[in-house]
């Protein structure tokens, strides 16, 4: 019985599964209709978008500010000419993303404890650091937004979106048959789009002047530079071990 | 806003058409509308859902009715599917699970305060209290498997705390039957207000036993099955409210009645102007179709319909937050348990459900383990971090 999802198996999905059987269902298909050609390559569908999302509103707005006092205090000041809300937007979006990384990371430690980790693979300690930088940048933004007024718990429409986004990244690492290398995989992604957003959010704190912020944003920022370097080298290390190319036996079987 | 049922006809079966188009038209704002819009959405798909399901059950026992029900029967699957596809594609099962929840506690509070019969009432709001738990328990699952906060649906309407807890919710079969309302005695509001809660707590059993099994975690697999099956218990709890013995046809009217009814609570409340349209339209629509089966009792039973259709309808179900109420029910009411179609103190609770609860709780209760030391917190109990002060 495979053990390990790069084990040879059963898998039935491929039409070299039933060469028999293939033939008939290419045939009928051929037979029922035109073969492909541009025409059919999804102009309807994309028509039909384009006049949908023309007439579509947006998934929400951003809600007014939590007290006015704090508004009159920094935004008005320092946001003139601004459009505040964008700010307020992205930082809900990486609040958002704060918060589903923590949990993320915790759900990826239950995959290290029954996994066979290879030499260059992670450490608990390793992935607990990340998990609690992850959390303590919940607590950077969550006093960031009540800094500038905003309600750090408000769903803005940034933090609704990639909240849809990482559905797909929490099934793949809450589901007990994924491996850990699968699950570094789901975090590259979600690491790569981390980074790049609190380089954005660094950007626009600068531009907006908010020195202050922009210092701790920066600081989360090389923590997660520091995060994605880590995980690229132990999905690497994981992949050379399990291929069998490298001399990487595992360190700790289960 | 009174309804002159009697004089008020609405719009004919035969123009009460769609396209596809109308079907997958624009949705409500997760973010932006009151939490009470998507209450209503949820109803009214709960309703219409359970049209459908009962039209079928009586298409099979009764042949003369087939081609009637049948034709209505088309219109009301198109009427759910519309409101169904009024919930936006960015609300997660999860998020709509909270919803769900809200729904039936909030609407079940206003049912339970409004229900003349003092025993449906007790009725109601034992089944509330474990509503009411269970949008704990997924609250908790909500913040710990994905770092997101319930109260972004609930919009502080809903308190988020333990109710009767659902680990000891679990009862036999023979105590989750209760008494029936008399069909000669008892109020119009009374029969509404059954069929109104079976339709919500049926919607949601269905709707668990799909999403159930497509989360991953393993602990959210084993939460929707226990609440699932409360949600079994509870639509047991009330279908047996409405008196069995009404004819199939009158069975029919009434659900035509309620239908009317909840429409009509619904357009007096709504604020979204896409959701009073179609409050509006599906109202004229219930009034055609109600006058379509009061026609046919005419003509099949030789039964006055005004016998059971009076002039104008009760009060309209209010959506509004039922915090005190609910609280108050909590304090008096979480330990509640039954024995037969009894209420009874905790210690009076049949051997049976005991038994039967130990025999499901035996290797741990999913419902225990998600909400192990939680308190609800306002943006995730994630918050709870300090951070150095920004200079």
């Amino acid at each position: 019985m495979p053990t390990k999802p790069t084990d040879i198996g059963t898998n039935r999905t491929g039409i070299a599964t039933s060469p028999i059987d293939s033939q008939r269902t290419i045939k009928a298909a051929k037979a029922a209709g035109a073969g492909p050609s541009p025409a059919h390559n999804g102009h309807a569908l994309e028509v039909e978008r384009i006049a949908r999302s023309r007439d579509a509103g947006p998934v929400g707005t951003v809600p007014p500010p939590a007290t006015v006092k704090g508004m009159a205090k920094t935004l008005v000041e320092r946001l003139q000419g601004h459009k505040p809300t964008v700010f307020i937007d992205k930082l809900g979006e990486r609040l958002a993303f704060e918060r589903t990384g923590t949990r993320l990371y915790e759900a990826l430690l239950a995959k290290f404890e029954v996994a066979e980790v290879h030499a260059g693979g992670p450490t608990r300690a390793e992935l607990e650091k990340i998990r609690d930088d992850e959390h303590r940048h919940v607590g950077i933004l969550r006093d960031a937004m009540l800094h500038i007024g905003a309600d750090p718990t408000a769903m803005t429409p940034g933090a609704d979106v990639v909240g849809v986004a990482g559905l797909g990244w929490i099934q793949v690492l809450t589901d007990p048959r994924t491996t850990l290398t699968q699950c570094l995989d789901v975090i590259l992604i979600a690491e790569l789009a981390d980074g790049d957003g609190w380089m954005l959010l660094t950007s626009l704190a600068d531009a907006l002047d908010f020195d202050d912020l922009s210092k701790q944003f920066q600081a989360a920022l090389v923590e997660e530079e520091e995060h994605l370097m880590l995980v690229r080298g132990w999905i690497a290390a994981a992949l050379l071990g399990q291929a069998g190319v490298a001399p990487t036996p595992p360190v700790r079987s289960v | 806003m009174s309804l002159d049922l009697r004089n008020e006809k609405g719009v004919p079966l035969e123009r009460q058409v769609f396209t596809w188009r109308e079907l997958a038209g624009p949705t409500y704002s997760k973010l932006d509308d009151d939490a009470f819009a998507r209450v209503r959405v949820i109803l009214m798909n709960g309703v219409e859902a359970e049209a459908v399901r009962f039209s079928h059950a009586c298409a099979r026992m009764n042949r003369d009715l087939q081609l009637p029900l049948a034709r209505v029967r088309r219109i009301e699957h198109h009427q759910q599917t519309l409101v169904n596809w009024l919930n936006p594609a960015d609300q997660s099962p999860l998020e709509t699970t909270i919803g769900y929840e809200q729904t039936a506690i909030e609407v079940t509070a206003w049912v339970a305060q409004a229900e003349p019969d003092p025993y449906l009432a007790q009725v109601y709001r034992f089944g509330m209290l474990e509503d009411f738990d269970h949008l704990y328990r997924f609250s908790a699952l909500m913040d710990r498997v994905t770092g997101q906060d319930s109260n972004n649906i609930l919009q502080s309407y809903t308190d988020v705390r333990p109710g009767r807890p659902t680990s000891v919710e679990h009862r036999a079969p023979e105590d989750e039957l209760r008494r029936p309302y008399n069909r000669n005695t008892a109020s119009l509001l009374s029969k509404l207000n059954a069929l109104t809660i079976v339709s919500a707590e049926h919607q949601v059993h269905d709707y668990y036993m799909n999403i159930g099994p497509q989360f991953a975690d393993p602990v959210a697999r084993m939460l929707y099955a226990e609440i699932a099956s409360i949600e079994e218990q509870h639509v047991t709890q009330y279908e047996c409210l409405a008196d069995p013995d009404e004819t199939w046809l009158e069975k029919w009217l009434l659900h035509e009645c309620n239908e009317v009814y909840t429409y009509w609570s619904c357009l007096g409340q709504e604020s979204n102007p896409l959701l009073k349209s179609v409050w509006d339209r599906f109202l004229a629509y219930e009034l055609g179709q109600m006058h379509f089966v009061m026609d046919l009792m005419r003509q099949i039973e030789k039964r006055d319909p005004e016998m059971l259709i009076p002039e104008s309808l009760p009060d309209p179900i209010k959506y509004e937050s039922q915090r005190e109420f609910v609280r108050k029910t909590l304090a008096n009411e979480v330990d509640l348990r039954t024995n037969g179609p009894d209420f009874v103190p905790l210690d009076q609770e049949s051997e049976l459900s005991m038994e039967y609860r130990a025999q499901v709780n035996t290797d741990g209760s999913p419902s225990e383990l998600i909400t192990s030391d939680y308190q609800f917190t306002p943006g995730t109990e994630l918050e709870n971090v300090i951070v150095p002060p920004i200079h």
